[in-house]
């Protein structure tokens, strides 16, 4: 079983993030996944985060104990967070919005500028989509297949290509860092 | 989306308002009234982009009152109707839900509960409204209430809730609660084929024979749509058997014996439990909704000291089932109930055990779910 929870403020599309994987892992891995979320009543601009289980047998309790994984893509969701996250955890950063703490090997960590990489491509929006590509690289935790063909179910035709593109450019960054780290 | 565009069969990731809402359109609900209050709204949103591929009629109302009055008007044209609300709206349709249970009209009535009393919490979860689900219209009635603990559930138990209604001739509770309601979880949709909701009691006799009152032996009386030139008269006013107001003790009786025996009678058709290691227990949680879900935790922590403590788990919370309780209650030594309220079924818990075990309660006022911490807290200190 694998807790992860995806943090940052309303608008980067953190529930969206849960979602797919959450889907990717249901509908395309054969596995267990409960998504359950929490946001201010603002729609843009306020904490938001999603806590997802991923779980080969049936998920009974559907909440997060300490995380195996925290995706930050907020100073403020990493202060408020990075507390929680499991010794030995997995600490994804958003490189150009937090400014890690020294966790002096408690966890480890990675950092990808997933807002300026969707810059990049035309539109801040997609920083969720490299962010995925990115996560799913590092960790593993759903089959890229999985995540390509939640994403396509997910996200209407038009806008499926600049997000397929950004969620590559995730997945690359994330498997050159995972290089350099071995 | 297939051929049959009513049922989407396969394996979906689905929150459980839109579980909900697809159970009803599954289970045949062809009307939906009602006016959108947070955290049910995605219910309704979803109804409304989803009726116009199925036939249905979606209407957005004033306020509740209106759309718990028209969700009874299109249950007697014809259709499976349901609105959906949470607490400030549930109680403003209380006027109505008993007009419903008076006239035996045949609905589902959605609440996902969220803080009260009043305004409360709008975005965060309870369990507060659950008394008011027994007991919330005036007058003597009984009435039938369901809470879901998963998706699937909401799925699931959304088309059981229509299947009573239209069996019992009931107005049906579903009681959610906002982290069932917002939770996303794997919903597996079966075959067209193998849905098999349970339709209208139509009357079939002859057309001057029909009273609309006038129950069959099971205690329900058969139904005819209104216009279909069938003379009949539907009144909240205490009726005899046509239908007719007649303002005595005697009609009385026989008018509100039989809204209250056709479900008492009938109460261990209609209850649904869900045991989980029950055969052995000495400790047992009784728990719904979300609150059963947490308590699982505390069970595993419970067992893995080498307590036996097991769930009752309340699918169905009203009638109260007290058969199994009363029998449950004789094995164990203690049962522990945990809900997001300051005490409500509980009382009722208290009430049927009647001293045969012991009892605790484990409150929460809302706005989050219990630490799973507490209610293990009340497993062991009923071992002591």
């Amino acid at each position: 079983m694998q807790e992860i929870k995806l943090s940052g403020f309303g608008g980067q599309g953190i529930i969206m993030m849960g979602m797919i994987l959450g889907k990717a892992a249901t509908l395309y891995d054969n596995k267990y996944a409960t998504l359950t979320q929490s946001f201010g009543p603002e729609a843009r601009g306020g904490a938001c985060s999603a806590q997802l289980i991923i779980s080969e047998t049936r998920i009974l309790y559907p909440y997060l104990t300490a995380p195996d994984i925290l995706v930050a893509m907020s100073q403020e969701a990493y202060e408020k967070f990075e507390p929680t996250l499991k010794d030995g955890g997995v600490l994804i950063l958003e490189q150009n919005l937090v400014k890690p703490h020294n966790h002096e090997g408690r966890v480890r960590e990675f950092a990808i500028p997933a807002t300026r990489i969707a810059e990049s491509l035309g539109n801040r929006m997609f920083a969720n989509m490299v962010m995925l590509g990115f996560v799913c690289a590092v960790t593993g935790i759903v089959p890229k297949e999985a995540l390509i063909k939640a994403v396509k179910d997910t996200l209407p035709a038009r806008v499926l290509e600049k997000n397929l593109t950004a969620l590559e450019q995730g997945y690359q960054q994330g498997m050159a860092q995972l290089e350099q780290k071995r | 989306m297939g051929e049959n565009r009513a049922i989407l069969t396969g394996v979906h990731f689905w929150d459980g308002d839109y579980a909900c809402a697809e159970g009803a359109i599954a289970a045949g609900c062809r009307f939906f009234a009602g006016y959108p209050i947070t955290p049910s709204t995605e219910i309704a949103e979803r109804i409304a982009q989803r009726f116009p591929l199925v036939g249905g009629t979606f209407i957005q109302m004033e306020d509740e009152l209106a759309s718990m009055a028209a969700v009874l008007g299109a249950a007697w044209a014809g259709t499976k109707a349901m609105t959906v609300t949470s607490g400030p709206g549930f109680s403003l349709m209380q006027e109505n839900i008993g007009l419903g249970a008076m006239t035996e009209t045949p609905c589902v009535v959605v609440d996902v509960q969220r803080g009260g009393p009043s305004t409360g919490l709008p975005t965060l979860t309870g369990q507060q409204d659950m008394m008011q689900a027994r007991w919330g219209s005036h007058g003597d009635y009984e009435i039938i209430a369901l809470s879901p603990s998963s998706p699937q559930e909401c799925f699931d138990l959304t088309i059981t809730c229509f299947d009573l209604s239209e069996k019992y001739r009931v107005p049906v509770l579903f009681m959610m609660d906002e982290c069932v309601g917002h939770m996303t979880e794997r919903v597996v949709v079966p075959e067209a084929e193998r849905v098999k909701p349970v339709s209208r009691r139509w009357y079939r006799g002859p057309k001057n024979a029909y009273r609309p009152f006038k129950p069959d032996p099971d205690g329900v009386p058969p139904m005819v749509r209104a216009g279909q030139d069938y003379r009949i008269h539907i009144t909240g006013l205490t009726h005899d058997e046509r239908g007719y107001p007649v303002i005595n003790a005697e009609c009385q009786h026989w008018c509100v014996t039989r809204l209250v025996n056709k479900i008492r009678d009938n109460a261990e058709k209609i209850v649904m439990l869900d045991e989980y290691q029950v055969e052995d227990a000495e400790v047992l949680v009784v728990a719904y909704g979300i609150s059963a879900r947490v308590a699982f935790r505390a069970i595993e922590e419970a067992r893995s000291r080498g307590i036996r403590a097991g769930m009752l788990r309340l699918i169905t919370v009203w009638p109260f089932p007290e058969r199994r309780v009363r029998e449950l209650a004789a094995q164990v030594k203690a049962m522990v109930m945990p809900e997001i309220n300051l005490g409500q079924v509980y009382l009722e818990l208290e009430r049927v055990v009647a001293g045969r075990c012991r009892t605790r309660h484990v409150p929460h006022c809302g706005g989050w779910v219990h630490d799973p911490k507490d209610i293990f807290e009340a497993i062991m200190e009923c071992t002591r």
